[in-house]
């Protein structure tokens, strides 16, 4: 352990003893939640510290009913359809894109828009449906793909829109308000773009403290420390724990083009239904790159399997070891629901690296 | 590229390499006996004569389907030997030969086959085997929706002999047992995953294929008591940990700053979401012993080319409920689980 | 939600960039950070290069990059391989 964590780990104890009571904070990423896992960096909490994952995982928040179209679209003839892997296994109605592709449908696992752009070019008798998901961090990315196939004429390359915003979905579930919340350690990569002042309205409106953090585990104990101080102050406010990283004010280039490629709409989330403003669709100047457009594909309804409760693992009012389902109905091996299937879901991530059943477990189903 | 032009040999494979006729005879006679070079696959008979005298045999298959067939720091015919040798090695075996079976898809450029050959016969050099006897079918191209470059799979059958005296098996790890590595991980799994990934990402990295029977029979004549060895392929190193744990039902701690682990391969894994313990090895032994004959292992590891940055990573210890346990670089503690299936990179 | 490392940019032609990440190159789009240039640091996600960095600060927020760099693999291949291509067979 270096001398930083150690010192880190001793002031989130004490802060923590002074507070004589139980603290719940949420760390909003998935990323956050699995690098907390992997770094060992639970282990390391107070007692009463508790940290609860929030909705940030992209493969978790995206609706059912866009994982159905994009099953959809891969089915036409002379689609490929262009994917991170992180959406590869995420079921749908009808299975998943991975099924899909063992059945012989054109999906391409890529690791950048760039590379499906790439692909459109190359192959100008197929269509390159490019599944954007993702938050603000990764929506650049696709949005700079789109002024590329407009600039250059690529007219064979589309995007099926599945782009959140993380701001709107914390007030949700502070909105909601049936999840006690004593703070937010903040998304440290999408706060690169979005810049740590787009949280000031949501700290000034429901007071509660807000600080970004960068993965590494010093800097998540650090972020821990920052907002358990203001929890203990009562002074609620958004302190950047990742300077040199994370600016004031954000990625300006970044957020003109988000500006220009896109507008705000509401957006259906996982289990949590329609959120007002907090998705990304295409402006009208670039709508012939919706894929749902283009191949006149509706969105349908979401129809969640009974035994799922991600939803209410996602916003944190379920623990996932507290679901029936957990390591029992739904594993790695046979997910039920999202929260299984990303890497960084939270059900995976305790899965994987936390809980002491649920190795029982695997180890049971291997013999 | 399939075109014959008459007077013309063919550079690539064609179906009717695989007929049984004069063309097959060629590319046996052209391109697989000479770099293979010994006596016993020369008499083209339908098996090979071994001379045995007494002890136990070890037996083992493994076939080969790496993707792409070229890769930096090998080929799938250096993976075909190394990793039928080190099955046997791993078995407490001396490795005596191989069989080979080749499945070449028609297209395959002959230039391409060559260079596998030569390989795979110097790897066969390097690990003292004797590709023994033979086989080569030839299929159609394989098409879908994937367009791969003709592609070929490899089997390779391997006998050894098995060291007298030596007791290797999982009943016999004890809490106390030592664990250790012969070296860096992961390199192989992400170095085809740069070969794969196109002009996005490039690497360093070189697979660690290589056959390890040498290294392995040092640490037999060392005189310590081994009382387990496995390749971490597939799966990794939290694959054998893992074998090891559901097994002998008891924990398992790693060190993880004790990892051999480069500062390349950790970065390239940071940026594909990978964790380091689950990716494939090709040359990497995981090796349990008492923890008096740890010394001994690891100064015979490290007088070997293949064993220089061999490490103790762990230990075995009694504790219940039995697990992997990964004392982390942070100073916490995890869990290590073998990998659901092909690891995928991720963005998020 | 969004793994991002860091890297040296060490090449740049037009809105491409190749950073290095302590010996992997990968090709990146800069046009979210037109003003990098080569020597500057910036960290990658999904392909695209998504803000500049202060070195020091680089190297203080990331752990792996403070481990040596004496320890990466060897330039040369002791073994012959599929790398380097030889002629085999009459």
């Amino acid at each position: 352990m270096n001398a930083g964590i150690e010192l880190a780990r001793d002031e989130l104890q004490a802060l923590c003893r002074r507070a004589n009571r139980r603290i719940q904070l949420m760390e909003v990423c998935g990323t956050h939640t699995v690098a907390l896992f992997r770094a060992g960096v639970r282990s390391l909490l107070p007692e009463n510290l508790r940290l609860v994952s929030g909705p940030g995982c992209p493969v978790c928040v995206t609706a059912q009913r866009h994982i159905d179209a994009a099953i959809e679209l891969a089915t036409h003839p002379n689609v490929i359809l262009a994917t991170y892997g992180d959406m590869l296994r995420v079921p749908g109605r009808r299975g998943s894109l991975e099924k899909l592709r063992a059945e012989g449908a054109q999906v391409r696992v890529v690791g950048s828009t760039r590379v499906a752009l790439d692909l459109a070019r190359s192959q100008p008798t197929q269509t390159v449906v490019f599944l954007g998901v993702g938050f603000e961090t990764t929506a650049p990315a696709t949005g700079a793909a789109v002024l590329e196939a407009h600039r250059d004429g690529i007219e064979n390359f589309c995007v099926l829109m599945c782009h959140k915003l993380v701001v709107p979905a914390m007030a949700a579930l502070l909105d909601a308000g049936d999840v006690p919340l004593d703070g937010f350690l903040a998304p440290g990569h999408v706060s690169v773009i979005i810049g740590a002042a787009a949280y000031r309205p949501l700290v000034a409106r429901y007071r509660k403290p807000v600080v970004i953090a960068g993965f590494e585990p010093e800097q998540m104990l650090n972020g821990l420390v920052a907002l358990v101080r203001q929890v203990l102050d009562n002074r609620p406010a958004v302190e950047n724990a990742y300077p040199g990283v994370v600016s004031d004010a954000g990625n300006r280039v970044a957020l003109d083009l988000l500006q220009r490629v896109f507008v705000i709409a509401d957006a259906p989330w996982r289990e949590l239904g329609i959120i007002p403003h907090s998705g990304l669709e295409l402006a009208p100047p670039f709508a012939r790159y919706d894929a749902l457009r283009k191949f006149d594909v509706q969105l349908g309804e979401d129809e969640n399997h009974p035994l799922c409760r991600c939803g209410e693992v996602i916003c944190g009012k379920l623990e996932p070891c507290d679901c029936p389902a957990f390591a029992t109905a739904c594993t790695p091996l046979a997910p039920i629901g999202p929260c299984m299937v990303s890497s960084e879901g939270t059900c995976a991530a305790w899965f994987k690296y936390g809980r002491v059943d649920a190795a029982h477990h695997l180890g049971e189903e291997r013999s | 590229m399939t075109a014959v032009r008459p007077g013309q040999p063919h550079d690539c494979v064609v179906i009717a390499h695989g007929g049984g006729g004069e063309l097959m005879g060629r590319l046996i006679r052209e391109h697989l006996l000479p770099p293979l070079r010994n006596e016993r696959l020369a008499a083209l008979t339908d098996g090979a004569v071994m001379p045995w005298s007494g002890g136990d045999v070890v037996f083992t298959t493994d076939s080969y389907v790496v993707t792409p067939l070229e890769f930096p720091g090998g080929d799938i015919g250096r993976l075909a030997v190394a990793g039928t040798v080190n099955d046997l090695a791993v078995m407490g075996a001396e490795p005596v030969a191989l069989s080979l079976g080749l499945i070449l898809e028609e297209g395959l450029p002959l230039e391409t086959l060559d260079r596998i050959v030569a390989s795979l016969a110097a790897t066969a050099r390097e690990a003292g085997v004797e590709i023994a006897t033979g086989d080569t079918k030839v299929v159609e191209r394989r098409t879908g929706s994937t367009a791969l470059p003709p592609g070929m799979f490899i089997n390779t059958a391997g006998i050894g002999r098995l060291r007298p005296g030596v007791q290797l098996g999982l009943q016999r790890v004890a809490p106390g047992d030592v664990i250790l590595v012969n070296g860096r991980i992961a390199e192989h799994g992400l170095a085809i995953m740069s070969v794969r990934s196109g002009i996005e990402f490039a690497s360093k990295l070189r697979s660690d294929a290589a056959p390890l029977n040498g290294l392995i029979a040092r640490l037999f004549e060392s005189g310590a008591d081994i009382k387990f060895l496995r390749d971490a392929t597939r799966g990794g190193l939290a694959g054998v940990l893992a074998d090891i744990l559901e097994t002998s039902g008891l924990t398992i701690e790693i060190d993880e700053p004790s990892v051999p682990l480069s500062a390349t391969a950790r970065h390239a894994a940071e940026w594909l979401g990978l964790d380091p313990l689950t990716v494939a090895n090709e040359g990497k032994i995981v090796i349990v012993v008492a923890q008096r004959d740890a010394p001994r292992v690891l100064a015979a590891c490290h007088a070997h080319p293949l064993g220089e940055d061999a490490a103790v990573i762990g230990h075995v210890v009694e504790r219940h409920p039995a697990l992997v346990e990964l004392i982390t670089r942070a100073g916490g503690r995890r869990i290590v689980q073998r990998p659901y299936g092909e690891e995928l990179p991720r963005i998020c | 939600m969004c793994l991002a490392v860091p890297g040296r940019v060490i090449a740049r032609d037009g809105d491409e960039a190749v950073v290095d990440l302590q010996g992997n190159q990968l090709r990146v789009s800069t046009v979210l950070t037109p003003e990098a240039d080569v020597g500057s640091w910036v960290l990658i996600h999904a392909g695209f290069a998504l803000t500049q960095l202060d070195e020091r600060e680089a190297r203080q927020t990331w752990d792996y990059l403070r481990q040596v760099l004496a320890d990466a693999p060897p330039e040369d291949d002791p073994h012959p391989a599929g790398s380097k291509p030889q002629a085999a067979g009459p």
